[in-house]
């Protein structure tokens, strides 16, 4: 069940096993295509490639990967979708978010599972992950664009590095939040229980529904 | 084919100064096709294909002369025959030999992210060196004129060398000496200009072609294989010959501003969370036992 006492006493269960591995597959797969796509960016992280198996081979992988990153982010979006639905609370969170980035947490409206932030970095990453796909595939196969259409072509390529970007601030944000900011957040992915306290500070809404207190 | 006797100017995917840039002193050389004399014979194609040792292809009927429609990985240079209806009704053969321009600023050049896979010698020679090539196809949308064409076996992409293998010995190339009109020359550009010029200004004087022109797009700096057009107001009715070529606004937004804003985003993201774990630090929660965790 979602409670369970254990030796440190009291735990819930945030992140189920399923949860835990398809996050983890979505967070390899990202780190692979964040890697040796950023070689392909700049010259001055060509290097990255060649220790992640020479260009050619990262070059082959990179869109393989990429799609199997955005199959785990879809298979998160089956098990997330109600979860991540942004209601009327988050908009009152989102409008003292202040609080938030200042570490004034009483001051914050509580929140269910997740936080507007939380929810906004999912569909960044859902819909950006889309993006890059689509723009991606022209990347892949740029002959199959005829000629005549080769806009088509131009506009991937900018795309897909806006895409990349605006997924990578997010990165960025997420996995500051998950291992620095929010302390107890990384135990809760890896193995998947969080104290009632840390439940009720950061997620209260979700804490009753699930404690039933 | 890199050579010793080929300096190099530019580099794909190079960070920093260029190893041995404007350490000689070079002459640019280029290619004039003389596109009024041409007859469409081919031979050029057939010298191309000796030369470098490729095979013959299928060829794809469609009921004109055309044997293919565009160069092909492994046919780096194609005879495109257009039938041309002039404005008093009657018609003109227009034949060109397609390839690679070698174009002074290269899109293909521009886009490769790989180091060393794309080089422009100091003669102005734009070299692909498939030992370095990713099989990215950048340099395919990067290009202006269709060109670079990619082997799906080996993930490696091929065009005209300009025989930069016989140009570094002092050769011109293959497809030069296979030209039974003499429509094609081959010498330094500034001699291979003047010559177009001329054959340009006889074209108006003595044969009516009074829009007759020589084609060296400024688009992309001029490019090393220069053509002499009947008509130079129309290029795009000698196959698709881009009017006014360029490198492609978003290749030329993507490998320029728009990195260094992303850069710039990607370094300033980095520096925003640790300023800010620096001021706010983390949030704890105490737990039930006052532990924190
Ligand atoms: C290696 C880098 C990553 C680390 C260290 C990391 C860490 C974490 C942590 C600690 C949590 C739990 C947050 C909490 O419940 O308070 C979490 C949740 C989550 N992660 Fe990641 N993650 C990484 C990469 C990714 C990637 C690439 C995605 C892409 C889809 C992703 C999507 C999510 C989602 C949707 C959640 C649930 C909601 C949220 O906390 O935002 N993660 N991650
Ligand atoms: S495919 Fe073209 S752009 Fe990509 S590495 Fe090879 S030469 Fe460079
Ligand atoms: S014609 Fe295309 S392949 Fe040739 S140098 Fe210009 S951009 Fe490169």
């Amino acid at each position: 069940m979602t409670l369970h006492r254990a030796a440190g006493g009291l735990r819930i269960l945030r992140y189920t096993l399923p949860e835990r591995t398809i996050h983890w597959l979505a967070a390899l797969t990202y780190c692979y295509v964040l890697l040796t796509g950023l070689a392909f960016y700049t010259p001055h992280l060509y290097w990255l490639a060649t220790l992640l198996g020479g260009p050619p081979t990262s070059r082959f992988w990179h869109p393989w990967i990429g799609l199997l990153f955005f199959l785990a982010v879809l298979w998160m979006l089956r098990t997330w979708i109600a979860d991540m639905r942004i209601t009327s609370v988050d908009r009152a969170w989102g409008r003292a978010i202040d609080h938030y980035i200042r570490n004034e947490d009483e001051a914050l409206p509580p929140v269910d599972r997740f936080n507007l932030g939380q929810k906004y970095f999912f569909w960044v990453m859902l819909w950006g992950g889309a993006l890059l796909l689509i723009s991606g595939a022209v990347l892949w196969f740029p002959e199959r664009i005829p000629w005549g259409l080769r806009g088509i072509r131009y506009a991937a390529i900018l795309l897909h590095v806006a895409a990349a970007l605006l997924t990578i601030g997010a990165f960025i944000i997420h996995v500051y939040m998950g291992t620095a900011m929010v302390r107890g957040g990384f135990t809760s992915i890896i193995r998947g229980e969080v104290s009632p306290a840390w439940a009720k500070a950061h997620h209260r809404l979700w804490y009753e529904r699930v404690t039933g207190r | 084919m890199s050579s010793a006797a080929l300096r190099i100017q530019k580099i794909s995917g190079h960070s920093g100064p260029v190893p041995g840039q404007d350490t000689q002193r070079q002459q640019k050389v280029a290619k004039l096709i003389d596109t009024t004399t041409c007859i469409g014979c081919k031979a050029c194609e057939v010298a191309c294909l000796e030369w470098n040792d490729l095979p013959f292809r299928e060829t794809v009927f469609d009921n004109t002369y055309q044997t293919m429609p565009e160069t092909a990985w492994n046919y780096w240079n194609l005879i495109k025959f257009n039938e041309h209806e002039r404005t008093d009704g009657s018609f003109q053969w227009l034949m060109r030999k397609d390839g690679c321009m070698h174009c002074a600023d290269p899109g293909c050049l521009a886009a490769c992210p790989a180091e060393g896979a794309i080089v422009q010698y100091q003669n102005g020679i734009v070299d692909f060196q498939q030992d370095n090539c990713i099989g990215c196809q950048y340099c395919v949308t990067g290009c202006p004129f269709n060109i670079p064409k990619f082997n799906p076996q080996t993930k490696k992409v091929f065009k005209c060398t300009l025989c930069s293998d016989r140009v570094s010995q002092g050769l011109e190339p293959a497809c030069i000496k296979a030209c039974p009109t003499g429509c094609l020359h081959f010498g330094t550009k500034d001699d291979m200009k003047e010559l177009g010029q001329s054959r340009v200004q006889q074209l108006k004087e003595h044969s009516g072609y009074s829009n007759a022109g020589l084609y060296d797009p400024p688009g992309v700096g001029g490019t090393g294989v220069m053509y002499v057009l009947h008509d130079i107001t129309n290029p795009e009715a000698y196959g698709g010959l881009p009017a006014n070529p360029r490198v492609p606004l978003s290749v030329r937004l993507w490998k320029g501003p728009l990195k260094w804003l992303g850069n710039l985003a990607m370094v300033g993201g980095l520096i925003g969370v640790t300023m800010h774990y620096l001021r706010f630090g983390p949030k704890q929660v105490e737990d039930d036992k006052g532990e924190h965790e």
